[in-house]
């Protein structure tokens, strides 16, 4: 913590600073570009129409970058974990729907491009009364307090009808015809260039809030707050002052929601989805602010992709979050910084030939635990479908003995084989840290 | 009156079931540190492995069978998995349970299929045990509080006149200390993880088959076990038992009695109408509010008792 505050960029922006500051985010202005052409790509030209597939994969992904991001808000950045925050999505989801309604029916005046201003303004409400409570605490207790707030939310979602709608959730229609640019959101792609724009804008805001004071007294406290106290800042209050914002951006994308699906319905607060910001966050990685937004759009190819391919998605996500804690608690954003020493001393060739040598035994591993996963899946789950299995073109019968072998020795031999080229490859990495650590104290 | 008995034995089986489950949660939680969220999920997997092996040999022999399976899977999953997290950090060890959790579920599922088993109550104790006040006391319910009973006083035995019971104990408070007594402190968390995943098991065998063994019945059970830990404050076996007994009276009564703010409030002369202010929220019964109780109870205990009941540190 020292060196960092010691850190000329770790002091907080003046506001004259901050453009150069999002200059220097050149990744940024690329994954904008990307997300504005990419729909394009998958354009039928002769048909005339975006691939509905695509288009609708691509909104989901934006509404989970700024919900991941805005979770990490809390556990990257401030240090606590909830597993309650999906209430805040869903909260600011309900209140854009009612929102809508209320411009459809003329008592409200807003135009579409800002409702998720109002879904934001709703995340923050409930997020301060929420916040009040939760942030009373710290570490576990404030973990299980979370927990609590968010069945008893998704408990009250299904139990009351006026605000919730009850089991059946609440129908709006986003075609309400106020908005600023005269656009109709009739088809799903305006809608997403809407999505992009609220994500863009976002993350811009969620990425300066790191700089400012608030920010970094977050991180301060999440490192060590009983130092933080002797500086002279309440914990409590910037626990509150963090937990409150990061519930506006969860709003924010709660509301982007609504206008993508056009209902809300209770499962926007249940514990599925707070899981899922969990996953998301983690796997992506806490320790930099990209991590959440590499781990959502990660889960969303996971879950709209491989959904279509296997029952079983969410077991592969499971087992790569078990391994991510495991053996990467930085997360993929971890795993890419571990490089950047290596990198930048010029020897990242040196682990090339170590890394090729991982990818065999591992493509076993991955292969035979896929087969498992299939087999098991298809004797039970897909039988009850009516589904056959095949595998590459090829028929396979879960029943018989033959796959099952095959799945047990790719598991085995392929889980040696890695075994034995992991040990390799932690050897070559030593070597080059070290090579890089002598080099260092020689300059 | 008749309600009263009637509710007070039923709240008494469920309680020391929830016992069951949390005594081991408590003994791993205030040891290790580790909020296990695969606790609920060894009490699936005891329901299920009950089933399977019921199916084959009979359900006496499933009976100790399924909570060994479940301990020597606590076991291994405490030496091989748990211990390379430890030095991740708690968070790390705590998410790794999540997602232990979480897999369990799935597997689960994938084992078993999406719908519930036909896991049965065995023939021998599927029937009226006495009557009370004309309404029959089902004899798997005496069975369940038996073998609570047994366990509970077995654990009971084993902390305090045994001396890795002694260890134990002194383990869950000290446990550097401990481990610079000699004692072996690792070893104590495996067998502490195990036996508690063991007795997880076992409330699952014998809870499977009374209420419903379906792959969500982890996800159901978890959270009010957490509540049940947290409530009954870390550390305190006894605070635990009682934290039990009083969230099964409070869901069993919940459910039995049919009232709403608005029938008090009638009582004292208010009428309440659509008008009211509120008026969905008072009007609410009271079983459909049971849900709620347990987080709303937590909520409440964590502000402002953060020990919990009887807890000696905070969470």
């Amino acid at each position: 913590m020292n060196e960092q505050l010691a850190h000329p960029a770790a002091r907080p922006l003046t506001a004259s600073q901050a453009a150069g500051f999002l200059v220097r985010q050149w990744p940024w202005l690329i994954a904008l570009a990307v997300a504005v052409l990419v729909p394009w790509l998958f354009y039928n030209w002769t048909t005339g129409r975006h691939s509905g597939f695509m288009v609708s994969m691509l909104s989901q992904m934006g509404i989970m970058i700024i919900f991941a991001l805005s979770y990490n808000m809390q556990m990257g950045q401030a240090g606590l974990l909830s597993f309650g925050h999906a209430v805040f999505l869903g909260l600011g989801g309900y209140v854009t729907a009612h929102a809508l309604n209320a411009v459809k029916a003329g008592s409200l005046w807003l135009p579409v491009e800002l409702t998720p201003l109002a879904g934001g303004l709703g995340g923050l409400a409930f997020a301060i009364v929420f916040g009040y409570f939760a942030t009373k605490q710290r570490a576990t207790a404030f973990a299980m307090i979370t927990l609590g707030i968010g069945e008893l939310v998704t408990s009250c979602a299904l139990m009351f009808q006026t605000f919730f709608g009850g089991e059946g959730g609440v129908s709006t229609n986003r075609m309400i015809g106020r908005s600023l640019f005269g656009l109709a959101y009739a088809a799903p792609v305006q809608v997403y260039y809407l999505i992009v724009a609220w994500t863009s804008v976002a993350v811009i805001l969620m990425l300066l809030l790191t700089r400012t004071p608030v920010g970094r007294m977050a991180n301060a406290c999440r490192d060590n707050f009983e130092r933080a106290q002797f500086v002279g800042y309440d914990p409590r209050m910037v626990r509150f002052v963090q937990f409150s914002l990061s519930g506006f951006f969860a709003g924010i994308a709660g509301a982007l929601y609504t206008l993508t699906y056009e209902i809300v319905t209770y499962d926007t607060v249940g514990g599925a989805m707070s899981a899922n910001a969990l996953l998301m966050t983690y796997i992506g990685g806490v320790g930099a602010f990209a991590g959440p937004v590499i781990g959502a759009v990660l889960i969303v190819l996971l879950q709209s992709w491989v959904s279509l391919l296997s029952n079983s998605w969410l077991v592969y996500a499971g087992v790569l979050f078990i391994l991510m804690v495991t053996f990467a608690p930085g997360g993929i954003a971890g795993l890419v910084m571990m490089h950047q020493p290596i990198a930048r001393a010029g020897r990242l060739r040196r682990l090339a030939g170590p890394y090729v040598r991982l990818v065999g035994p591992g493509l076993l591993v991955a292969i035979g635990f896929v087969l498992v996963v299939e087999l098991c899946s298809f004797l039970t789950i897909g039988a009850a479908q009516g589904k056959s299995l095949t595998l590459s073109g090829i028929t396979v019968d879960p029943r018989s003995l033959g796959p099952w072998l095959a799945a047990a020795v790719l598991l085995a031999g392929g889980g040696l084989w890695l075994r034995h080229e992991a040990r390799g490859f932690g050897l070559a990495w030593n070597a080059v840290i070290e090579e890089i650590k002598a080099h260092g104290r020689q300059m | 009156m008749e309600v009263l008995i009637v509710s007070l034995l039923n709240g008494l089986v469920y309680g020391m079931l929830l016992f069951m489950l949390a005594s081991g949660l408590t003994l791993i939680f205030s040891m290790m540190g580790v909020l296990n969220f695969a606790h609920a999920s060894m009490y699936m997997l005891g329901a299920y492995f009950a089933y399977s092996v019921s199916r084959l040999v009979g359900f006496w022999p499933a009976l100790v069978i399924a909570p060994a399976l479940c301990g020597l899977l606590g076991a291994i999953i405490e030496m091989y998995a748990l211990r390379r997290v430890h030095k991740n950090g708690h968070i790390a060890e705590l998410l790794f349970t999540f997602g232990l959790a979480f897999i369990i579920e799935k597997g689960t599922q994938m084992a078993w299929g999406l719908l519930p088993v036909p896991y049965r109550v065995p023939a021998v104790l599927d029937g009226p045990l006495f009557r009370i006040y004309g309404s029959n006391f089902h004899a798997y319910r005496g069975f369940m509080l038996l073998i609570s009973a047994l366990m509970f006083a077995a654990i009971w035995l084993l902390l305090t006149r045994t001396r890795i019971g002694l260890v134990i104990q002194a383990a869950l408070t000290h446990p550097e200390m401990v481990s610079a007594l000699g004692h072996n402190v690792p070893r104590v968390f495996t067998i502490v993880f195990a036996g508690g995943s063991a007795l997880a098991g076992l409330a699952g065998v014998i809870g499977g088959n009374f209420l419903v063994t379906e792959p969500s019945m982890a996800i159901t059970m978890g959270p009010i076990v957490f509540v049940v830990v947290v409530f009954g404050g870390l550390g305190s076996l006894a605070g635990c038992f009682i934290a039990s007994l009083i969230m099964g009276l409070v869901q069993t009564f919940a459910v039995v009695l049919d009232v709403s703010f608005a029938d008090l409030l009638a009582r004292l002369g208010l009428q309440v109408t659509s008008a009211t202010p509120f008026a969905e929220f008072l009007t609410i019964p009271l079983p459909r509010v049971g849900a709620l109780l347990p987080y709303l109870m937590l909520i409440l205990v964590l502000l402002v008792k953060p020990r919990g009941l009887m807890g000696t540190r905070d969470t």
